[in-house]
């Protein structure tokens, strides 16, 4: 084989080869896109929609302590904290838990709650009618707000779990941020000290 | 490893430190990739010296929890990219054109590039230990958001990843293109050394996965200085998609590491078992079904993320899959010195070493393989002892194969057949010491990457890190062996190994001369 017959078979295979190592890095980032869609059609973004009851029969003969916890992201300054730390309650029955959230600082949010569970798996057997966490919520500066949750434990839910918990976790939608008078805020400190 | 220069040429050659500078001949840079992947496994080991000696007792003794999470994370780094890879690149260049009758590698200009982006590279990498903050100590795998927490040694890390995986995928291109046009006649695909088979299947597998890793780091650089959200939750981002990204780059890695391995030992067994390799077609199908399974398991290394069982059960029985394919080369291998008249120079030493302890940490790789196993062992000492199981005594003992099988074709002379022996002796014996008693601290729950532990791991932490300095020390060991046999090493016969049937054995000089085979040799018939 003649030399620039082969030199320019090689740049051949250069040039087919670093195409390949560019398509590779463009599937990296089409990796997220795929995933999302993955997630959704999986049902494992399904946080924030209601859930379906079939059974609404009340077990009377069984208790299970439901325990609540919240927390917000450090870094954003607000308290999320559940009313009733822990309720016991019957699979089957209709539980409202209360939430309360204030935002101390001098701005205001969108924010979203996102949910989860104790045991992980028990993820399943919380029904939630209505929660604050399917929609986002705006919190302006120096406010405190009550929000519910709605729930039925499915009667499903496996003999060996005696406790359920379920946490909040509360996330500052990015680019909603307004500065809130500051007045508020510090009609809001005197209030409380 | 000085190449020989007994050719005179008319063009001007550099000498001195430009000679390696400017070096486009394919043995220079090979030794050039040697040296530094033996100076970064050198750095690497002290790395992992200052992890045992933390974890040799109970409490916190020599180093602060922040820089412990330092040292694991750039241990990791530095072995897995500075010492493991470019050895294996380093054997490539010196052994693929000789083996496949080319005059050198396809481009040797970028040939250059790819080598000299590794010291500016493994500089930025150790540099971060410097930067405000230290060093990453994110573990090498870099899981986000822990990334995004991170002083400016982070970005540095980042950087030097770049510049590796760039230097990965320009040698890949390099040895894909040489070995697919530049055969010599009659070296039909089929008729190729396995070695040069292996680096084949390795280096698409560089250039499939490498650029994948790349994308990963740079949504991490762009998390943490630009506003994107690809792994912050608070932003709609997904830290375990960062996962799923990482591991899909992340598995093709580990047999990045694996395959070329496996090429070394399929040339060091049939020459010291004087007799060809067993099954050569099922050889090459099987190392290409490790290949493309490869890039379907990357989730095992994830069970514990939360995935539906639906994925877990596929995941787990992809993964045992790869033990069909990779007991076929175990098998071909034992079958390979079956009947065989063997011998036992340090190669074969070191063969039979991997031999054994490879399929040890195959096997424990399969027990992990079960999804409920890896829950209760993920993150524990069981999973330490594994993976170097495979990565020291599979990758590293091949490496180790291989020089003391090729040190006389590369530099005419013999390295001191008693000290190599003891230094297989030594490594084999500390290697198990260190790594066989982290099987009893993980099964008994022991979590990886804590520089504290509870009192009753006490005792096997101490021999293990006992066993590591051992280790250490034997491969300083190695050290002195090498510079014996370039100072003063006796003159190599023609063909020290009367077994070996590969080109550069048969149609070349000992030692190789600086410029082989600038007319291919003709192997039809």
């Amino acid at each position: 084989m003649k030399t620039s017959e082969l030199n320019s078979q090689n740049n051949y295979m250069l040039r087919k080869l670093i195409v390949v190592a560019l398509i590779m890095f463009a599937f990296g980032y089409a990796l997220v896109p795929l995933y999302k869609k993955i997630c959704e059609v999986t049902g494992v973004y399904d946080l924030i929609k209601p859930d379906e009851i079939v059974n609404t029969q009340v077990d009377e003969s069984r208790t299970v302590v439901m325990e609540f916890d919240a927390n917000t992201r450090s870094d954003i300054g607000w308290q999320l904290a559940p009313v009733d730390i822990r309720m016991d309650v019957h699979p089957g029955e209709l539980v409202h838990a209360t939430f309360r959230l204030t935002n101390p600082t001098t701005s205001s949010f969108d924010a979203q709650a996102i949910p989860s569970y104790g045991p992980q798996h028990a993820a399943q057997y919380v029904k939630k009618l209505e929660c604050f966490c399917f929609t986002q919520q705006t919190i302006n500066a120096g406010e405190t707000r009550e929000f519910s949750v709605v729930f039925v434990i499915d009667p499903s839910l496996p003999s060996d779990v005696g406790t359920v918990t379920l946490s909040y976790t509360m996330f500052e939608i990015e680019g909603t941020k307004t500065l809130g008078n500051q007045a508020v805020t510090d009609e809001f400190y005197e209030a409380k000290s | 490893m000085e190449a020989v220069h007994d050719h005179s040429h008319d063009h001007h050659v550099p000498t001195g430190i430009m000679r390696y500078v400017t070096t486009t001949n394919h043995k220079d840079i090979g030794s050039l990739y040697l040296w530094f992947s033996f100076m970064m496994f050198l750095v690497g080991g002290v790395m992992a010296l200052v992890i045992r000696a933390e974890l040799f007792q109970p409490g916190l003794q020599v180093v602060q929890p922040e820089f412990f999470n330092q040292m694991t994370t750039l241990h990791g780094l530095v072995m897995v990219f500075g010492a493991i890879m470019p050895a294996f690149v380093g054997f490539a260049n010196w052994q693929i054109p000789m083996m496949i009758g080319a005059p050198d590698m396809a481009f040797p200009r970028m040939n250059n590039w790819s080598f000299w982006l590794l010291p500016p590279a493994g500089m930025l990498l150790l540099g971060s230990l410097l930067a405000p903050g230290g060093a990453g100590g994110v573990g090498w795998t870099m899981y986000a958001p822990l990334t995004i927490q991170q002083g400016m040694g982070m970005d540095m890390m980042i950087f030097a990843i770049h510049i590796l995986g760039m230097s990965s995928i320009m040698g890949s291109i390099n040895i894909i293109t040489t070995i697919l046009n530049m055969r010599a006649p009659g070296m039909t695909m089929m008729k190729m050394p396995l070695f040069v088979w292996t680096w084949l299947i390795t280096a698409y597998l560089l250039v499939a996965s490498m650029p994948v890793l790349a994308g990963a780091v740079t949504m991490t650089l762009t998390d943490r200085h630009f506003g994107t959200h690809f792994f912050n939750a608070a932003g709609g981002g997904d830290p375990v998609l960062y996962q799923h990204i990482f591991w899909f780059f992340g598995h093709p890695e580990v047999y990045i590491i694996a395959i070329p391995a496996f090429g070394v030992i399929s040339e060091v067994i049939p020459t010291f078992s004087r007799k060809p390799l067993f099954g050569y077609p099922s050889m090459v199908y099987a190392t290409g079904s490790i290949a493309i399974l490869s890039f379907l398991v990357w989730a095992h290394h994830m069970y514990t993320v939360g995935m539906p069982v639906e994925a877990q059960l596929y995941y787990m029985f992809a993964t045992m899959l790869i033990a069909i394919p990779t007991g076929v080369k175990v098998f071909n291998w034992v079958a390979t010195m079956w009947k065989g008249s063997m011998s036992f120079e340090t190669p074969m030493l070191f063969a039979q070493g991997f031999l054994f302890l490879f399929t040890i940490g195959g096997f424990t790789g399969l027990v992990l393989a079960v999804t409920p196993i890896d829950i209760q062992l993920h993150d524990t000492y069981y999973v330490v002892a594994h993976f170097h199981y495979v990565m020291v005594a599979g990758a590293l003992f091949a490496a180790f194969a291989g020089v003391y099988y090729w040190l006389p074709k590369w530099i005419g002379k013999m390295y001191d057949e008693k000290l190599g022996k003891i230094h297989f002796w030594l490594s084999l014996t500390f290697f198990n010491i260190t790594f066989f008693v982290q099987h009893f601290l993980g099964l008994a729950g022991m979590p990886r990457r804590i520089p504290d532990y509870a009192l009753q791991f006490a005792d096997w932490n101490m021999v293990s890190s006992i066993g590591a300095f051992g280790f250490g020390l034997s491969q300083v060991f190695f050290l002195y062996i090498l510079l014996k046999a370039i100072r003063s090493g006796e003159k190599a016969p023609e063909k020290p190994w009367d077994g070996a049937t590969t080109l550069e054995w048969t149609h070349l000089p000992t030692p190789a001369p600086y410029h082989s085979f600038e007319t291919p040799p003709d192997l039809r018939n």
